[in-house]
């Protein structure tokens, strides 16, 4: 019996007048991939903050390992063990794959004024990382991030949250740029690390993405959550429905 | 995930590919051609002599002592064109105080050197807090700084030219000469060695390079942006304040409205040398090369007989051409890479 390693319970959040996020519960659980699926301004952005530490709550709380937490900043939040790979995946093109990897940790040697990088061990240690993850392609540590593909820099990105402690890894949208092909190559990385136990947080507005690899799924509708169900309850038609019909179904309940 | 790895092998790059990994190539080359090209056309009136040596040297080093930290500054994706007015008000503090009130050389130079902490403080605080481009604060502040310094130095003595006898221990400092090389050669090479060691092998080089490369990026990866280009921001004015004070001494006097050539000097070497206008990308190497290139092309018109009036014209065709190399090769770089199976 696994425990839910993070759970929001009536999470709501206001901007000004404007509530973005209203009495939202989710749990997440080790080994399992929770898809948050909805339309642009359903509140998955903020619902993601909120989890990683950017914003909090105004209403609500947060369990991690079953005890309430508050996150004072993104930082805080990785100290729990929640790393989190953005849209733009923080990779920075100019610089090399092991400069990027450690970007904020890097490992030191020397003493004094004479503190340097360890050049050897970030790259033997990055690209050590990055081929675990099955990414062939990167032979050199030096290379810059710029010369890799999408879903390359997805990869790192994500071999980086899991190295520095990531015990749940939010993934924001990270097939929207994709094609196909690469899109599968993230598929399986998510697939991967919910087979070593890392408990998922899967945003996308891709119903074959979210259908391929999800356990459970939550659809928001204008910063609710407009329904909440396990791999197998309900079919691609309702869930493509969901989304898509979110918008009428909401301007029905509320009329306006 | 599978636990067994095979050995990760390193690919034996081929010669383009490590010859484009050095970035700093192309200004090499450049300034090498350069140095040729004035070699044949003024090397007859002297400008491979000692001198002529020296001369392109002494200029590149005091372009260099500014535009290696503003290359760090540029990096990182910021600008400073206050340090013209950082020139020329720290020289104008330390003949004011030591000629004109006669405090000792050490206060004076003190005080210049906090000028230098304080204007960039004051322009990292408000590039930080107020999000405007650092091209317009710092703008506003060398105004600002030359109009103050102008305006204290003729309330003070009458002029805007404060000239003074001696400026006593600090003379050998400043002002040494070994043949014609100017002392100032070797604080360039002590400013270079420290920026590329800063660069290439601390965690501050890492950051400058990310908050360059993208400034949210580096933010959510732990970067103190911030605080990054508050060093960087300090550690440029304190240079140009060296600067200023080197030639206080070096001429014994001081003149307030002196250093605004800094202003644009210092920037053009810099992208000559190959660091990018948008931050994220440069090296030391490179910039250094920028420094000579200047030094080379302003003082070898002048060996050529040639009209010096054309100085600026040249600096600017060389500017675009530099421009457009170095994004030619980032490209190409990056292209090879994508393709490359």
């Amino acid at each position: 019996m696994t425990a839910p390693l993070m759970q929001l319970d009536g999470v709501s959040r206001t901007f000004g007048n404007n509530l973005a996020l209203n009495q939202v519960s989710i749990d997440v659980y080790p080994g399992e991939v929770h898809c948050l699926l909805g339309d642009n301004g359903a509140g998955k952005s903020t619902l993601i903050k909120i989890m990683s530490g950017v914003v909090t709550p105004t209403m609500g709380t947060i369990r991690f390992n079953g005890q309430p937490v508050t996150f004072s900043s993104p930082r805080d939040a990785q100290h729990y063990g929640i790393g989190t790979v953005h849209q733009d995946v923080g990779t920075i093109p100019l610089i090399s794959v092991s400069r990027n990897f450690f970007l904020g940790n890097e490992p030191v040697k020397g003493w004094g004024p004479f503190r340097r990088l360890d050049h050897k061990t970030a790259n033997r240690i990055a690209l050590e990382q990055i081929r675990a993850m099955g990414i062939r392609r990167v032979t050199d540590a030096d290379q810059l991030v710029g010369t890799m593909s999408g879903g390359e820099r997805q990869a790192l990105a994500i071999a980086r949250a899991l190295y520095f402690g990531a015990k749940l890894l939010i993934l924001d949208e990270p097939t929207a740029a994709l094609g196909v092909k690469e899109a599968r190559v993230v598929i399986d990385l998510i697939k991967k690390a919910r087979d070593d136990g890392i408990a998922l947080v899967f945003i996308t507005h891709n119903a074959t993405h979210a259908l391929s690899v999800g356990d459970r799924f939550t659809v928001l509708i204008q910063g609710r959550s407009a329904a909440s169900f396990l791999r197998g309850e309900k079919s691609r038609e309702d869930v493509l429905n969901l989304m898509a019909g979110g918008e009428q179904f909401e301007t029905e309940g509320h009329g306006d | 995930m599978e636990t067994t790895l095979e050995p990760v092998q390193p690919k034996r790059l081929g010669l383009v590919e490590r010859l484009l990994r050095v970035t700093w190539l192309g200004p090499a080359i450049a300034a090498i051609a350069i140095y040729i090209f004035f070699g044949i056309f003024g090397g007859a009136t002297g400008f491979l002599s000692t001198a002529g040596t020296a001369g392109w040297l002494n200029t590149a080093a005091e372009l260099g002592i500014i535009a290696v930290p503003i290359g760090l500054l540029m990096i990182a994706g910021e600008f400073d064109l206050s340090t013209g007015s950082v020139v020329g008000s720290s020289a104008i503090i330390v003949a004011l105080g030591s000629g004109f009130y006669g405090l000792p050389i050490a206060l004076t130079i003190a005080m210049a050197l906090t000028l230098g902490v304080l204007v960039g403080a004051f322009n990292a605080f408000l590039v930080n807090f107020s999000k405007l481009p650092s091209f317009i604060v710092t703008l506003a502040s060398n105004f600002i700084l030359a109009g103050s310094a102008l305006g204290v130095s003729r309330l003070i003595s009458g002029s805007s030219n404060v000239s003074y006898r001696d400026a006593g221990w600090a003379e050998p400092l400043f002002s040494s000469k070994w043949n014609f090389f100017n002392v100032s050669i070797v604080w360039w090479i002590l400013a270079t060695l420290l920026a590329a060691w800063v660069l290439r092998q601390t965690r501050l080089g890492n950051w400058i390079l990310a908050t360059g490369g993208n400034a949210d990026a580096a933010r959510r990866a732990g970067v103190p942006v911030n605080r990054v280009k508050l060093i960087l921001f300090v550690w440029t004015a304190v240079s140009a304040s060296f600067v200023g004070i080197m030639s206080a001494v070096m001429y014994n006097q001081g003149n307030a409205s002196q250093g605004q050539g800094y202003v644009f000097q210092t920037a053009i070497a810099a992208v000559i040398g190959g660091v990018l206008l948008q931050g994220g990308f440069g090296t030391v190497t490179g910039i250094v090369f920028g420094c000579v290139i200047y030094g080379i092309v302003g003082l070898g018109l002048f060996y050529t007989g040639w009209p010096t009036d054309w100085l600026q014209a040249f600096i600017g065709a060389l500017l675009v051409i530099a421009v457009l190399t170095n994004n030619l090769i980032r490209n190409v770089a990056l292209n090879r890479g994508r393709r490359a199976k």
